[in-house]
């Protein structure tokens, strides 16, 4: 074989047991989840097989599902704008300080160590009626009766906010990592104050990891139904809510299939503008 | 176009010291060069002139005006950096009107400003191309062009020719020198290389391990080290102790084991007292290697036996044993080297030597 036909197959062989993983595990159970999609239950409890569109005019043409699709994507952009917010001073402040940056990376990555789910619900022994912050404020007499702080959007935007902040304080931090020091320097040399020093060279450097830190948080906030479900109350549902709600509960995999996939392509969409204006290429640096 | 002055400068990090008791004075428009090896303190010093780093002590003047509570971005200084720290984001055009955005420069007028500078260092058509797309050198050359278009008071160069390679390094050298004699700023250049030091300034700092060991023009740094450190660091040299019997107006009489006596004049033995124990500093170039025996005029001889050739072509290095010392002598040659192993006479005449006193 020569050299060059090696170096052709070599990715390829590389590439095949992810090939395989991704093919088997992700590829073909969403062809079936398409095909599913298409079918009809009937009233007995049955799945009719077929080619019936009903699912999707179901989906497409029902306010309450767009309504409830633009809810999600609002509490995503909410999240993601206040991950962006807290999250890039943190990152600001690993990437310059000198000694400690691997404890405190460390330290940010500690939270992945634990189940999101227990995460998640660590905020019931907080927040909750009998949680440690009305135990708390009962005890120093600020209150008579516990408050009811729980299963509001606010709370499902903190636990949003809980699970997605590392994601974006990473990606941030990794593109403000690779931003040389002295440019600053040269910068302020120039006449512009740290302020806009900041502005003018750092800001639009670490840009692509903000961006991919918010497409992050975007996506995986907008698909969660664990948040809402733990510290959410009943009108807190969000799309992902309806499908598990759709397949779990009234066990009509055709509807929740169409609902599943509706949400894919909407967030799918998303990923091919970002990709189209900034590259894959960012992400992957903020995730490795 | 302002001096610059350093007043008993220290700096500490931590308990270590960087700078230790620092003077010195940059005269408006000259071309000074801090020398010295890596490690010395070269960069501290032009960071706190620059103000990006804070004196522990001492007071640092520019054009007359105290200037350490003076933040960085008051102070008019054109910087050049070791790494270029051009703004990868911004095309060349935008980073050399990068300053000028911050000066009360009309906007109409930025863009001949930067064509100017563009033209000042020979680069005029690559305004629209981002610094990436650049060679080093180029890189190198806009980094100049945005340092001095803000018309800086001072333009200080951290080792701006380091990261070019050889040839590119000399040229860039001369390119560099036009350009300064040609705006006239005060320009304060950092350095471990001597030739650079020695080619491009009128007065070279030489330092080391934090303190000024010699401040000269490069003849008199290189002729008359004032160090044995300095001796050494420009170039090899040679340094024979010696004992001074007397020293007069018109010179110092030296007495030493290898050559004999040895009549220096007044200007190459400033730095004896009187009589009492010396050094003889002899640099390698000027330590003449010749035939057994032959002993012209005007030359203080003595015989040697060749240890070590180092034949380099136009040069060759030896390394001779004269008595008991080892002594190294750097001659022209047109035709062969001598052998090692045989025995020749070195030479050197009375005014190439200087005297240091013991340290
Ligand atoms: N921020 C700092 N903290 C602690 N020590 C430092 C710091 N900056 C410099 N030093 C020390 O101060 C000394 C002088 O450093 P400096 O950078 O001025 O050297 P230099 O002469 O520029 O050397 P080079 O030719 O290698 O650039 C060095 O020993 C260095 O380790
Ligand atoms: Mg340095």
């Amino acid at each position: 074989m020569s050299v060059e036909a090696r170096e052709r197959r070599q990715p390829w062989i590389l590439l095949s047991p992810a090939l395989t993983a991704i093919t088997l595990l992700l590829f073909i159970p969403l062809v079936f989840i398409a095909v599913y999609s298409f079918w009809l239950r009937t009233a007995t409890g049955a799945d009719q097989v077929g080619f019936f569109l009903d699912n999707w005019q179901e989906a497409l043409t029902d306010r309450f599902y767009r309504d409830i699709l633009l809810y999600t994507l609002k509490i995503a952009a909410i999240t993601t704008i206040l991950c962006a917010v807290m999250g890039y001073p943190a990152a600001y402040f690993i990437a310059r300080s000198k000694g400690n940056k691997a404890i405190l990376l460390l330290l940010l990555m500690l939270p992945f160590w634990i189940s999101y789910i227990i995460r998640t619900m660590s905020w019931i022994n907080i927040l909750g009626v009998s949680g440690a912050l009305n135990t708390f404020l009962l005890w120093i007499g600020i209150i008579d009766e516990p408050l009811q702080m729980l299963y509001n959007q606010a709370t499902v935007v903190l636990g949003l906010i809980h699970f997605l902040l590392p994601f974006m304080v990473l990606n941030v931090f990794v593109s403000l990592d690779g931003i040389d020091e002295t440019l600053e320097d040269a910068a302020n040399s120039l006449g512009a104050t740290r302020w806009q020093a900041f502005l003018q060279v750092t800001l639009p450097l670490s840009l692509p990891g903000l961006a991919a830190g918010g497409l992050l948080c975007f996506v995986l906030g907008a698909g969660t139904y664990i948040t809402p479900l733990v510290l959410g109350g009943p009108s807190d549902a969000m799309f992902a809510n309806l499908v598990f709600e759709a397949i779990i509960t009234q066990l009509n995999w055709p509807l929740g299939s169409a609902l599943s996939l509706m949400l894919l392509v909407v967030l799918g969409l998303l990923v091919m503008v970002y990709n189209r204006y900034l590259g894959m290429a960012q992400l992957m640096k903020g995730l490795g | 176009m302002s001096s610059v002055t350093l007043k008993n400068i220290v700096k500490r990090f931590g308990s270590f010291t960087a700078v230790h008791q620092t003077d010195l004075e940059i005269p408006e428009g000259a071309f000074v060069t801090l020398l010295g090896p890596s490690g010395c303190g070269k960069t501290t010093n032009l960071r706190m002139i620059a103000g990006l780093l804070d004196p522990t002590e001492g007071e640092i003047l520019i054009g007359g005006k105290r200037v350490n509570d003076v933040p960085i971005h008051k102070r008019n200084l054109g910087i050049v950096f070791q790494n270029y720290a051009l703004f990868p984001h911004k095309t060349v055009a935008d980073n050399i009107a990068f300053g000028l955005k911050y000066r009360d420069v009309p906007k109409d007028q930025i863009a001949g400003k930067v064509q100017d500078a563009l033209d000042l260092v020979q680069l005029p058509d690559v305004g629209s191309r981002y610094p990436k797309e650049l060679s080093g050198g180029q890189q190198q050359r806009i980094a100049l062009a945005r340092a001095i278009v803000i018309e800086p008071d001072v333009l200080l160069l951290d080792e701006p020719l380091s990261a070019l390679d050889a040839n590119l390094r000399e040229d860039m050298r001369v390119e560099l020198k036009r350009i300064q004699d040609q705006i006239g700023v005060t320009t304060l250049f950092v350095t471990h290389d001597q030739s650079e030091a020695l080619a491009m300034s009128d007065q070279i700092v030489v330092m080391s391990a934090g303190r000024v060991e010699q401040v000269g023009a490069p003849e008199e740094v290189y002729n008359n080290p004032a160090s044995e450190f300095v001796a050494n660091f420009l170039g090899a040299s040679n340094v024979i102790d010696a004992e001074c019997r007397a020293k007069n107006a018109e010179g110092a009489q030296l007495d030493t084991p290898l050559f004999g006596k040895v009549t220096l004049p007044a200007e190459k033995s400033v730095r004896l007292s009187g009589a009492g124990p010396a050094k003889l500093v002899l640099r390698a170039e000027k330590l003449q290697v010749m035939e057994e025996g032959a002993a012209p005029e005007g030359l203080i001889t003595a015989p040697a036996t060749i240890e070590t050739v180092d034949y380099q072509g136009q040069t060759v290095r030896y390394f001779v044993r004269v008595g008991d010392a080892q002594l190294q002598a750097l001659n022209m040659i047109d035709e062969r080297p001598f052998e090692k192993g045989s025995a020749a006479t070195v030479g050197f005449r009375p005014q190439d030597g200087s005297a240091l006193a013991p340290a």
